[in-house]
């Protein structure tokens, strides 16, 4: 039971993979434009990062190591083909909004990462449990990304998600500024910017509660160095 | 050149005398933009030097700085100076607001203040209201006489509620010249192009007269040693040479050398912008690369890019390559081995 939550904690915190590895970036920050585009991929990568690990976990002890990363490679590919179709199939108008963005979840390496560091050396339910709980993770932030995108670039939240769940959606949109255009949030620049902010946003939280669970200790006067960031004294 | 001279003992001169020489400089180039573009100009300059002083005293009590030399070293009233001369005369509140938050909190604050920052802060405030916020961006209203500045009193209001009414968006809307001719057409030659009279009359002399009077400006900092003369001369010669080169192959669809020089903000950004001692390159040959650089990367913008103009975007780029370029440019001191460009003899075992 320990192992669940050590594996979910690492998955959505502690070693997020598009907050801490920093991996996937390019799906992360060219699809985040607004909520739906980002669900989207977010259940396309969950689906592919589930399967991938599972499958790669299984056949781990038949596959030599002097070929796994094609191996690897040619296993996600499978699994992203199926993501497509099934995506063509059930959210065409989405599929066609993402465009190459789905056949390149192939070149996701927070994927390939986990397949190599995790999914390959461990027994299955570890395996499909981390693939799982990365993929949420990784989803989450594409998600939130979406958001703040969204809010800040066109002043609006869940617009278009009728892409997504069909016409009874068409009416979920919140506009929350009129006439409001911002094009540097919606442009790449804006998720760097937004991306960096959230990573900050993460380490100055994990700093408090770092600092709150143990009391400062006092350095000695003579071990100080000169700083030229943070706090002067 | 690969050797220097030993260096002149002085009493250095202090980071806010650098800045407010500079902010002194600017005035001909404000004047001159306020005589032909209205008093929009200088309410630009005024509402945007203000609103960078309260962002810096904002974000460096949140950074649990001393606010007091933050202020006084007047390098956020610089920033906000350099913005608000570059913004059209008709930009409402917010957009200056904007461009200055972003060049002020993000651009200098968060890479660490005030000699931490890689890139320019006023110029990317102004490179991130252009990407967004094209419509009013490109609001250079024809100039006309001062004394019948009829424009201002529309739009004040404007600046002041934040949006422009349709009716007057048409009045205010003119192309810059470089503006025109970038998009003059493949099919039209440019002597058709200027016999067409493609501008309202008087606006390439108002725009060459503004230029003039930054140029003055520029010549005020190097005579007083507040700048040197290398990244000025590096760019605006590197642009000459290459306005000269794509002239001479085809004089009828690339503008003359001279029209690069006097229009947009080539002189304004050589003696200005490109200068900032804090994001451009610090040795001699480093400025002269750097100036180089910026000055080829605007010709190559402006004659095949997407934006009529390419200052802000030509130093941001060779921002990035400040690093670089301080690392393979040490200058070499008298007597020493010259490490840079020949490795260091292997010692006799």
């Amino acid at each position: 039971m320990s192992q669940w939550r050590q594996l979910t904690r690492e998955g959505l915190w502690s070693n997020n993979p598009a907050l801490v590895q920093l991996l996937g970036l390019c799906p992360l920050l060219a699809v985040s434009g607004s909520v739906v585009n980002a669900l989207g991929l977010a259940i396309a990568t969950l689906l592919v990062m589930v399967g991938a690990s599972t499958t790669i976990s299984l056949l781990r002890h038949q596959v030599p190591s002097a070929v796994r990363l094609p191996a690897f490679v040619m296993i996600i590919a499978a699994f992203v083909t199926c993501a497509e179709l099934l995506m063509a199939a059930y959210a065409y108008p989405l599929y066609q909004v993402l465009g190459i963005f789905i056949p390149l979840i192939v070149t996701n390496c927070a994927i390939l990462g986990r397949a190599d560091a995790f999914a390959s050396r461990q027994s299955v339910l570890p395996a499909a449990i981390d693939g799982f709980m990365m993929g949420v993770g990784f989803g989450a932030v594409l998600i939130v990304l979406g958001a703040i995108r969204e809010l800040l670039g066109q002043g609006t939240l869940f617009s278009g998600m009728a892409l997504l769940f069909g016409p009874a959606a068409a009416n979920w949109q919140l506009t929350l500024v009129d006439n409001y255009q911002f094009l540097f949030f919606i442009l790449p620049p804006g998720a760097f910017f937004v991306a960096g902010l959230l990573i900050a946003l993460k380490n100055a939280f994990d700093q408090r509660s770092a600092t709150r669970a143990r009391p400062a200790t006092v350095t000695p006067r003579s071990d100080r160095r000169v700083r030229v960031t943070g706090t002067i004294k | 050149m690969s050797m220097m001279h030993a260096a002149q003992v002085g009493a250095a001169p202090s980071t806010a005398h650098l800045m407010r020489w500079v902010i002194v400089a600017t005035l001909p180039g404000i004047a001159a933009m306020t005589f032909y573009f209205g008093l929009g100009v200088i309410s630009n300059v005024l509402l945007a030097g203000l609103f960078a002083l309260g962002a810096e005293a904002l974000i460096v009590t949140l950074r649990q700085r001393p606010v007091r030399p933050a202020l006084w070293d007047s390098s956020a009233l610089l920033t906000g100076v350099l913005l608000g001369a570059s913004l059209p005369p008709a930009s409402p509140w917010w957009l200056i607001a904007v461009g200055v938050l972003a060049a002020v909190v993000v651009a200098k604050q968060l890479y660490g203040g005030l000699g931490h920052n890689p890139f320019n802060p006023a110029m990317v405030g102004y490179a991130l209201l252009l990407v967004s916020f094209p419509t009013y961006m490109t609001l250079w209203s024809p100039p006309q006489p001062l004394t019948a500045d009829t424009l201002f009193n529309q739009t004040l209001w404007a600046k002041i509620i934040g949006s422009l009414p349709p009716a007057t968006l048409d009045a205010l809307s003119g192309a810059t010249p470089l503006d025109a001719f970038k998009h003059k057409g493949e099919a039209v030659l440019a002597s058709e192009f200027w016999a067409s009279q493609p501008l309202p009359e008087g606006t390439l002399s108002a725009w060459r007269n503004v230029a003039l009077a930054w140029l003055i400006g520029g010549l005020v900092l190097i005579a007083k040693r507040i700048i040197s003369w290398h990244i000025p001369v590096a760019m605006l010669g590197s642009m000459m040479l290459l306005a000269a080169l794509f002239y001479a192959s085809d004089p009828s669809h690339f503008a003359s050398p001279l029209f690069h020089l006097l229009t947009g903000a080539t002189l304004f950004g050589a003696f200005f912008i490109a200068t900032d001692p804090v994001s451009a390159a610090t040795s001699q040959r480093g400025k002269l690369i750097y100036g180089a650089g910026i000055g080829a990367l605007v010709m190559i913008i402006r004659t095949f890019g997407g934006y009529p103009d390419a200052v802000a975007f030509a130093v941001l780029l060779m921002n990035l390559c400040v690093p670089l370029l301080d690392i393979y440019t040490v200058p070499r001191p008298s007597g020493h081995a010259n490490t840079a460009t020949h490795p260091a003899p292997k010692e006799p075992l």
